[in-house]
């Protein structure tokens, strides 16, 4: 197996289990504050979406001539891993909140339960709607990750494995401890999978104008590691400045008094 | 209208999200790329330094915007 390969499986499958935490969490408190059944659905419904987007959009794509198909889908996944990289630095330089899962979990079991429950052909439709809008959005980055991803190194199914072992580890453990799954490491997740889109984001865009890469493929390892350093500097960087400000901001309140 | 509004402003904020610069940044960055191409400039470097300097501007905006 590749580097190019096993990066591809390794950052659908980080990216599909920062996601499927996420919605694991809302279709938790649904299901908790509503019944199963109707949310069970809802879950199951979306996720059966997402699979035929992929179907649907992975062979159009794949009829692209590669140089254009690299450019669109390089650049697209440059903007959409800096997005993740972008957020991962901040949270880790403290500059946004990290995500609290139970938190989150308790917010939703309150709203789930403000709304009474009304039923119609068997089904709680806010239950439903609910999960089934839940995991479409979270999956519909993953979605985007597998079909740009994969049709670009050319193996889809590879990347739609990747995803579909997180997927399942999640549910199984997720069903084994039944509540919120807190203790995964979701931002250390989300920055390596920003890394390794903007890395092969960086790679494809370029190559499909007509550069060669020196070292070809193995250029991909040097743009990692130059992204990987630079992102731990500046999110040492961003530490360093957010220790100063509250340590000012300690001072004037301490004046103020 | 309203809805074909809602559905562009999802995949803009789907993709581009919360900095547009950076996305305006790669674009440029790639254009230029692919003009030094033309010129037979194996500009292979363009792209990363400029995704560098796209990074740490936009970090650099949101931790001002913050304070």
């Amino acid at each position: 197996m590749t580097t190019s390969v096993m990066m591809l499986v390794l950052a659908a499958f980080l990216a599909s289990a920062v996601e499927a935490v996420e919605a694991f969490t809302l279709v938790l408190a649904v299901g908790v504050t509503r019944g199963w059944r109707s949310s069970l659905i809802g879950a199951g419904t979306a996720t059966l979406a997402l699979a035929a987007v992929i179907a649907a959009f992975g062979p159009a794509l794949s009829l692209m001539p590669i140089d254009a198909l690299r450019v669109i889908v390089g650049t697209l996944l440059l903007i959409f891993g800096l997005q993740w990289l972008r957020k991962a630095i901040l949270r880790a330089g403290g500059y946004k909140a990290l995500r609290d899962e139970d938190a989150y979990y308790q917010a939703e079991r309150a709203a789930a339960q403000a709304v009474g429950i009304t039923r119609r052909a068997g089904m709680d439709w806010y239950a439903f709607t609910l999960s089934f809008k839940g995991v479409f959005l979270e999956g519909l980055e993953v979605a985007f990750i597998v079909l740009t991803f994969g049709t670009s190194q050319g193996s889809i199914p590879l990347a739609v494995l990747g995803a579909g072992i997180a997927l399942v580890l999640v549910v199984v453990v997720g069903v084994l401890v039944h509540e919120p799954l807190r203790r995964v490491p979701e931002n250390t997740m989300k920055f390596a999978v920003g890394v390794m889109l903007a890395t092969f984001g960086i790679f494809w865009s370029v190559e499909g104008t007509g550069i060669e890469w020196p070292g070809a493929d193995g250029a991909l390892l040097g743009i990692l590691v130059v992204l990987t350093l630079v992102s731990l500097g500046l999110v040492a960087v961003l530490r360093r400045m957010h220790a100063r400000h509250a340590l000012q901001a300690t001072s004037i309140a301490g004046m103020g008094a | 209208m309203t809805y074909l509004k809602h559905f562009l402003l999802f995949w803009y904020d789907f993709i581009v999200g919360d900095d547009w610069m950076i996305a305006a940044g790669v674009v440029m960055a790639l254009i230029v790329s692919a003009a030094l191409a033309r010129r037979d400039v194996n500009a292979w470097w363009v792209m990363l330094v400029a995704v560098v300097v796209l990074l740490a501007a936009s970090l650099w905006r949101e931790t001002r915007r913050s304070r």
